[in-house]
């Protein structure tokens, strides 16, 4: 009898045990997707707090999203030309018209750019405007200095 | 959460996920937007230092800050990234094979990871690596492509076997004259047909004792931005001699053909011209070695000093196969040099250290330019040198600002 009763008590603490553990699981299952929710709002909302600063970015005349400057068929260039690499390789760039078109006639000879059609003109348009080489002489002075104590 | 904190977990889950499986971390590396959550936001590339300046996400260029360059062998997160393609989608050390052949080559062999580990005698040296593009952006009228500021170069120590050994395994017909590699990254556009840069070197470098087919960086694998598992290396030419994720050599009896081995790729004016010059193709000459450059590391630019205490401007000097005799130092834009402390290269191609103690005669603003001379007598212009199509071999004096306050 004894014997018995011993047995079932361990049955008991086993089940116990077994319930808290499935409890403990099931909390952490149900706990999941509410932290997982909350880290998302929170972070939906810095989203809207950066949306707000970026506004004056864009008066700036600069595309936050690709960094170009936003004139006329800046969407078209972006299209285009991030299709193969990043808008990094055009905005870090300048070119005279001519430039801008033998840079386009080698893509299409060595990197299987298509054959732009009526767009080339719109493109060209833009990146003769917007992206025109600067003239800074043999030796530019030393600029963007970020001073420090030494 | 806060955002920034939020994004860098994201960017140690990417870092966790590409160290966990070798096998697929193309997505990861190959796709900015993984990594980039705004533009307002610093993105930094997957076991690379986040000070380096991303010049170009797709594909991936990003160079190191000079005062980032300090360390006299370079470590592996401080190494410049140099891409013309995407990083290969499958990477099975396993499996990854090296084959040499071509025309002239005796035999066609392929050696497996494990064999030239075992087959054939290891070697370390510290090889100057420095992109043919480094400085391009000083040009004007400016050139195409990645504006390189002073950061596309590094110097750490490399270790694998000798290109010679594994030439001489295969035999060398005596009409060779040039070598070209084969890599496995993948064109912008995604086909896997298309090479994205094949080039190479002529047979003289490439059995040069320190020229090598290399797995590891300071003692580890190559990061997988810099051609792991297997590169060449050839130090003191243009980086894009040295093909990342090597897969095959071909000995030839010509000048190699590869893409980017023509036209204005990696190739300079035979003749000195005019800025903005238009110059036929036909005119144009492979560059070889790259020449004498020095580059401060210490102290980092914008140093504000207080009276005339002393301070320690030190950096690197390399001359492609050459080594460096000295390295001046100007305090008056070029008008008087002091002579700087120089160390011993610690083998041929390896750059070399420059100190000295300066201290700023009276308050102002200066600027410290530091000037190499090579072993041919040959140093640094102080303004930009002869202009080419592509903005190449750009050794002008490298330049820092100071203060006196």
């Amino acid at each position: 009898m004894s014997d018995n009763d011993d047995n079932k008590e361990a049955l008991l603490a086993q089940a116990d045990g077994v319930v808290k553990t499935v409890r403990f699981v099931f909390l952490v299952i149900l706990l999941f997707p509410v932290v997982f929710y909350f880290s998302l709002k929170i972070d939906f909302e810095k989203d809207k707090i950066t949306d707000f600063v970026e506004q004056p970015l864009v008066e700036n005349g600069i595309d936050p999203e690709s960094g170009l400057i936003i004139d006329e068929h800046y969407e078209l260039v972006n299209g285009t030309c991030s299709a193969c690499h990043s808008i990094n390789l055009v905005t870090q760039n300048s070119a005279t018209r001519e430039g801008w078109k033998e840079l386009i006639v080698w893509m299409q000879k060595t990197q299987k750019l298509w054959d732009l059609g009526e767009n080339e003109i719109l493109i060209l348009d833009y990146l003769e405007k917007n992206y025109a080489p600067k003239e800074q002489g043999r030796r530019a002075p030393l600029k963007d200095i970020d001073w420090y104590e030494l | 959460m806060d955002r920034k904190k939020f994004i860098s977990s994201s960017i140690v889950v990417s870092a966790a996920a590409f160290l966990s499986s070798k096998f697929s971390f193309a997505e990861v590396l190959n796709e900015p937007e993984n990594l980039v959550k705004s533009t307002q936001e610093k993105t930094v590339i997957p076991g690379k230092h986040q000070g380096l300046t991303i010049l170009n996400p797709k594909p991936w260029n990003a160079e190191t800050p000079p005062h980032l360059l300090d360390d006299d062998i370079t470590p592996a997160d401080k190494l410049f990234v140099r891409n013309n393609g995407l990083i290969p989608e499958e990477i099975d050390i396993d499996n990854w094979t090296l084959t040499i052949e071509g025309e002239s080559a005796d035999s066609k062999k392929t050696y497996t990871l494990a064999e030239l580990k075992t087959r054939f005698k290891q070697y370390t040296y510290q090889l100057t690596l420095e992109c043919g593009g480094n400085g391009r952006k000083e040009f004007s009228p400016p050139a195409k492509g990645n504006q390189w500021d002073l950061g596309a170069v590094g110097c750490p120590e490399w270790t694998g076997v000798r290109l010679k050994d594994v030439l001489a395994d295969v035999g060398v017909k005596p009409d060779a004259v040039y070598i070209g590699y084969y890599g496995k990254d993948v064109h912008l556009t995604g086909d896997l047909e298309k090479v994205v840069i094949s080039r190479g070197v002529p047979i003289k470098k490439a059995i040069q004792a320190e020229s090598l087919i290399a797995w590891s960086i300071n003692g580890e694998d190559l990061p997988v931005m810099n051609g792991y598992p297997l590169r060449l290396i050839f130090g003191g030419w243009p980086g894009s001699t040295s093909g990342k994720w090597l897969s095959k050599i071909v000995v030839r009896n010509k000048v190699h053909d590869g893409p980017k081995m023509g036209g204005k790729s990696y190739r300079v004016p035979k003749y000195p011209v005019a800025p903005g010059i238009k110059v036929p193709e036909e005119d144009m000459k492979i560059i070889e070695e790259m020449p004498v450059k020095s580059l401060i590391t210490h102290p980092k630019t914008g140093a504000m000093v207080k009276g005339e205490k002393d301070f320690e401007v030190r950096g690197h000097a390399w001359a492609g196969d050459l080594s460096i005799n000295a390295v001046h130092v100007s305090l008056d834009y070029g008008a008087t040099w002091k002579l700087c402390q120089l160390s011993k290269a610690l083998n041929k191609n390896a750059w070399q250290h420059f100190s000295i103690k300066l201290s700023l005669p009276q308050k102002g603003y200066y600027e410290v330019w530091a000037r190499a001379t090579d072993s041919n007598r040959v140093m640094q212009p102080m303004v930009i040198p002869n202009w080419n199509p592509k903005g190449y071999l750009n050794n002008a004096c490298h330049r820092i600002a100071v203060k006196r306050v």
